[in-house]
């Protein structure tokens, strides 16, 4: 590539720098100060710096509502990942042009679509008095437990794993399986060792992707569970609202120093992963 | 990809063919009981009830209701003001490292991420307790009274500002893929060498090229604000998200339909965008 009018020039580079500075310096206080401030208070407790507030995190009901947060993540991540990758094979190799762009479509708005509104949504349909429940003869309440919350989250988990996996899927050449039938190799083995090899980076991604939204999540099980499953971000919301003694917001930020710290393991798994897709997208 | 399609009969054993279809046929209709039973349950909910019968009186009532324009204007305000702030702020830097400072990139690239690791309610964490200290620490400064400033109810500022930094990953990436299918250098020289002038550059020349990647990145920003409800309800603001749950205490139904609502505002927003892309692809 040429550097010789905008890259050779004396000044050019203080110049790279000045256009980078407002985005930089918003970036150092709008989230460089919220950052020192959590990391801060989370080591710090009655006035004296400590660690007792991230041990305090990580015992009896805390660490539950922790470790409640990463299997219901966990579930909602294998289960999505398994689903969606049927469902986008299904959609990618489908005859039918008209169906294929309806569920791509329907897998955009649905993957952006959670919060509140999606729990408002399931509550209509499985909720004490919903209208599905009452047909099907649910027992009342089961909605609002772990399993209630995981078929629930799948519910934008499925669509996002559907958006991730059909670039890849569509990668997938014909020609790979027609030389594997020709070599005698069965289905099972076409994906046993051409297909699914082909795409682990991007279904790995994709758990990655969907542990992390469901990791997260506050709105739908704010508005749908309240506090009868233990999760950390439900902990983190009553901690911060006040609505316990007074002091503990200092745990409500060890509990997020918990909360980052996996997702940061998890994301660290992610990252270099999504750079090895990207080479199967093209 | 049409080739895959038409190509798979001849790879194919000719028996396998109907196994796939019904194989196929299966996950669909799978799919399409979870997808569409909760829609269609909603839907039935929100015109239904026992002691009235049919009627389409929720919505009637969810257009008049107290709080419902005020709240939905604030969030579409709110939305306004992030994808500007947004766009101003990641479009000059990611220029200026593509052109300038190539070094800058890989800086550019981790911050924009690091928002990806920090769940909102963590952020929401340490934005209360900057806040509070801020206010106590800047009191006797004129500061103080930018603030409070930032934090009024009316448009909170601080809203726009916290909602920039999660919506940044993801407007970093449309940007770059964007970048990433054009020339800019080459086209910034030939206009600059053609005596253009940076403004004129920018608006003229790199933007129209970056229309689609603008549109998904607003997209995006777009949905992710209206329907934010962690940073917003945790620190004492009622956009449209937060709005929707004062309201469902008292009225089931209405909560219902203003979830529909939610789901067709998406909607729509994702067609505008797609018939963007497809008079773009067209031309």
């Amino acid at each position: 590539m040429s550097r010789s009018l905008t890259g050779g020039r004396p000044g050019a580079r203080s110049r790279g720098w000045l256009g980078a500075l407002p985005l930089l310096a918003f970036f150092a206080l709008v989230f460089g100060v919220p950052a020192a401030a959590l990391a801060a208070g989370a080591f710090t407790a009655q006035g004296r710096p400590s660690l007792d507030n991230l041990a305090l995190s990580l015992r009896g009901g805390y660490l539950t509502a922790l470790l409640g947060s990463v299997k219901l993540s966990a579930v909602v991540a294998l289960a999505g990942a398994v689903l969606g990758t049927f469902l986008a094979h299904a959609v990618v190799t489908s005859r039918f042009r008209l169906l294929r762009e309806a569920v791509l479509t329907a897998s955009g708005v649905l993957a952006n679509f959670g919060g509140v509104p999606l729990a408002f949504f399931w509550i209509a349909t499985l909720g004490n008095s919903g209208v599905v429940s009452g047909l099907v003869g649910l027992p009342s309440g089961s909605l609002y437990t772990f399993w209630g919350l995981a078929v629930v989250y799948l519910y934008f988990s499925i669509p996002l794993m559907v958006l991730a996996m059909a670039p890849a899927l569509d990668g997938l050449r014909p020609q790979w399986r027609e030389a594997a039938a020709n070599n005698g190799a069965t289905a099972w083995h076409y994906w046993r060792y051409v297909g699914l090899p082909v795409l682990a980076p991007a279904m790995l991604g994709g758990v990655v992707l969907l542990f992390g939204s469901a990791f997260s999540a506050y709105a739908t099980a704010n508005a749908m569970v309240g506090t009868v499953v233990p999760l950390v971000t439900l902990k983190i919301a009553a901690a911060l609202t006040g609505d316990v003694l007074i002091g503990y917001e200092n745990i409500a930020l060890a509990l997020s120093l918990d909360m980052i710290v996996v997702a940061g393991l998890v994301m660290a798994i992610y990252l270099p992963l999504q750079r090895r897709t990207s080479r199967w997208l093209h | 990809m049409a080739a895959l399609t038409g190509l798979e009969p001849v790879a194919a054993a000719p028996a396998r063919a109907p196994r796939a279809r019904v194989w196929r046929g299966a996950v669909f209709l799978v799919a399409g009981l979870y997808f569409l039973v909760p829609l269609g349950a909603s839907l039935w909910y929100t015109l239904h009830s026992p002691a009235a019968g049919v009627s389409f009186a929720p919505y009637a009532e969810l257009l008049t209701a107290e709080g419902f324009a005020r709240s939905l204007l604030l969030s579409l305000g709110l939305a306004a003001a992030t994808i500007a702030v947004v766009l101003l702020l990641a479009l000059p830097a990611m220029l200026a490292a593509r052109l300038f400072a190539p070094r800058l990139r890989p800086v550019l690239e981790v911050l924009c991420t690091l928002p990806l690791v920090v769940p909102p309610i963590t952020f929401v964490a340490g934005l209360a307790t900057s806040l509070r200290t801020g206010t106590e620490v800047l009191a006797p400064t004129p500061f103080w009274a930018t603030i409070i400033a930032v934090q009024d109810p009316g448009f909170p500022v601080v809203l726009v500002l916290a909602y920039v930094v999660l919506v940044l990953p993801f407007v970093y990436r449309s940007l770059d893929a964007g970048l990433r299918t054009m020339d800019v250098r080459t086209l910034v020289e030939a206009a600059r060498n053609l005596g253009a002038s940076w403004p004129y550059v920018l608006f003229r020349v790199v933007v129209p090229n970056l229309r689609s990647a603008l549109a998904s990145a607003s997209f995006l920003t777009l949905a992710l604000v209206l329907g934010e409800y962690t940073v917003a309800s945790l620190l004492g603001y009622e956009p449209f998200a937060v709005w929707i749950v004062t309201v469902s205490g008292s009225r089931g139904q209405l909560s219902v339909a203003v979830s529909i609502l939610s789901l067709l505002i998406i909607w729509l927003l994702l067609l505008a965008v797609s018939t963007v892309f497809g008079r773009e692809r067209k031309s």
